[in-house]
């Protein structure tokens, strides 16, 4: 079938098959942020944004993308710099395999959350996973950088 | 790998019945997060996107949830959390993640009748029925018990509108892991309903346990005879999370905890 999508901004048809899923798609597609961890729907790592809310694409069929906006890390280059100092900044960044699906989920917090705690937060992000880091810091870096962006709001 | 090799949108509820009647190999697809880790290889998957089920509303008697609702709608939903407290956010907010919880529909949760579910026990416990296109509205008690509907299609959850207190109680071995053992439990004008998932079997109502502290004059003084009972009533097993034993154990004490929660 022929899925009509929108990635990034920019309206793409891509001949797909009907079982594919969202996360082969976009590999093939060449939009190799969008990283294969698990494949079972539990780390987060192919998180990207589906009409601005973040979903698995490992479990989204591709065909009901069709008529949607799909966002990887790369449509935000100015907050995902931005979140990587932060990161950097708190030694919350190591090997950075998971962080494209961690920022982008990040991002959609911010969105959808207005001042959140730290247990909203550690519950937003409990299905991001991190092999390395550990989540305190990643935590530090978060409230950080929310702080930045209520700063630049007021 | 779970596969089918066509897609068919539905425009109406009659064309996807239809369509799912033509071959037994034909399937409705919910958030296809579970359904994808088996290897079936489908006909025919049909996608009920476009039918506008996806709603939390309420009419003079129930809160409907259509069935492409989502556990994060669920999880965060205004409506559910004036009448029924915290107990939808508290039960569905450690499933995996908002990405997971984004995607995963009611429907295809309560239709497949998951023993690990951690919603089940909840709607269970809150008196929900079920709608079903050919089979109409029926308990989800007597639904979760009927062995013979196979081929319909959940279209909605009512939970019947009543403001009541309530408690989940679950423990699990890591954060965002499936539950070893859940409870669902309502206290409506100090009628207690009590539900049991994640057995490992599916959910059910532990009808003794109510009935004990039902009938009782001080709920809080029977708690302890419920703990003993419930264990007997409710079948418990081991799998790879929990042995039967520990189950028991288990049981007894959230039941302790949940009844406290919703007396005080």
């Amino acid at each position: 079938m022929l899925l009509t999508t929108t990635i990034n901004g920019r309206k793409k048809e891509i001949l797909i098959k009907d079982d594919d899923y969202l996360l082969d798609v976009l590999r093939k597609e060449g939009y190799l942020s969008v990283k294969r961890g698990c494949d079972t729907g539990a780390c987060g790592l192919c998180t990207i944004l589906l009409n601005g809310s973040p979903i698995l694409s490992c479990s989204t069929l591709a065909a009901r993308a069709h008529g949607k906006q799909i966002s990887t890390i790369e449509n935000f280059p100015k907050e995902a710099k931005t979140f990587a100092s932060y990161m950097t900044a708190e030694g919350a960044e190591q090997c950075g395999f998971c962080s494209p699906g961690f920022t982008l989920t990040v991002i959609a917090m911010t969105k959808e959350l207005q001042d959140p705690t730290d247990d909203e937060i550690m519950h937003y992000l409990n299905g991001n996973l991190c092999r390395c880091s550990g989540y305190i810091s990643q935590l530090r870096a978060i409230r950080n950088f929310m702080e930045e962006i209520k700063n630049e709001n007021c | 790998m779970f596969s089918f090799s066509k897609f068919f949108l539905a425009s109406s509820l009659e064309e996807a019945y239809t369509e799912l009647l033509k071959n037994k190999k034909n399937i409705i697809l919910g958030g296809t997060s579970y359904l994808r880790m088996g290897n079936t290889p489908w006909n025919t998957g049909i996608d009920l996107s476009n039918l506008n089920l996806n709603y939390i509303s309420e009419t003079e008697e129930f809160i409907n949830i259509g069935a492409m609702t989502t556990f994060r709608q669920l999880e965060t939903n205004i409506l559910l959390k004036d009448f029924f407290g915290d107990i939808f956010n508290v039960a569905l907010r450690d499933i995996i993640g908002v990405q997971f919880r984004s995607n995963v529909t009611v429907g295809a949760t309560v239709f497949s009748k998951y023993g690990f579910s951690d919603l089940i026990p909840v709607l269970l416990s809150l008196d929900a029925k079920v709608k079903l296109f050919n089979g109409g509205i029926l308990s989800l008690e007597d639904f979760l018990n009927e062995q013979n509907i196979r081929k319909d299609i959940l279209v909605e959850i009512l939970i019947p509108k009543k403001y009541c207190k309530t408690s989940f109680q679950c423990v699990r071995k890591s954060k965002t892991d499936y539950s070893i053992i859940n409870l669902a439990i309502c206290n409506f004008n100090n009628k207690i309903t009590i539900a049991v998932g994640s057995r490992p079997g599916k959910a059910m109502l532990a009808k003794k346990t109510m009935a004990i502290l039902n009938l009782s004059e001080n709920i809080e003084k029977e708690i302890v005879n419920a703990m003993k009972h419930i264990g007997d009533e409710i079948p418990l097993d081991s799998n790879m999370r929990g042995s039967k034993s520990y189950r028991e154990l288990l049981l007894s004490a959230l039941l302790r905890k949940g009844i406290q929660e919703v007396l005080n």
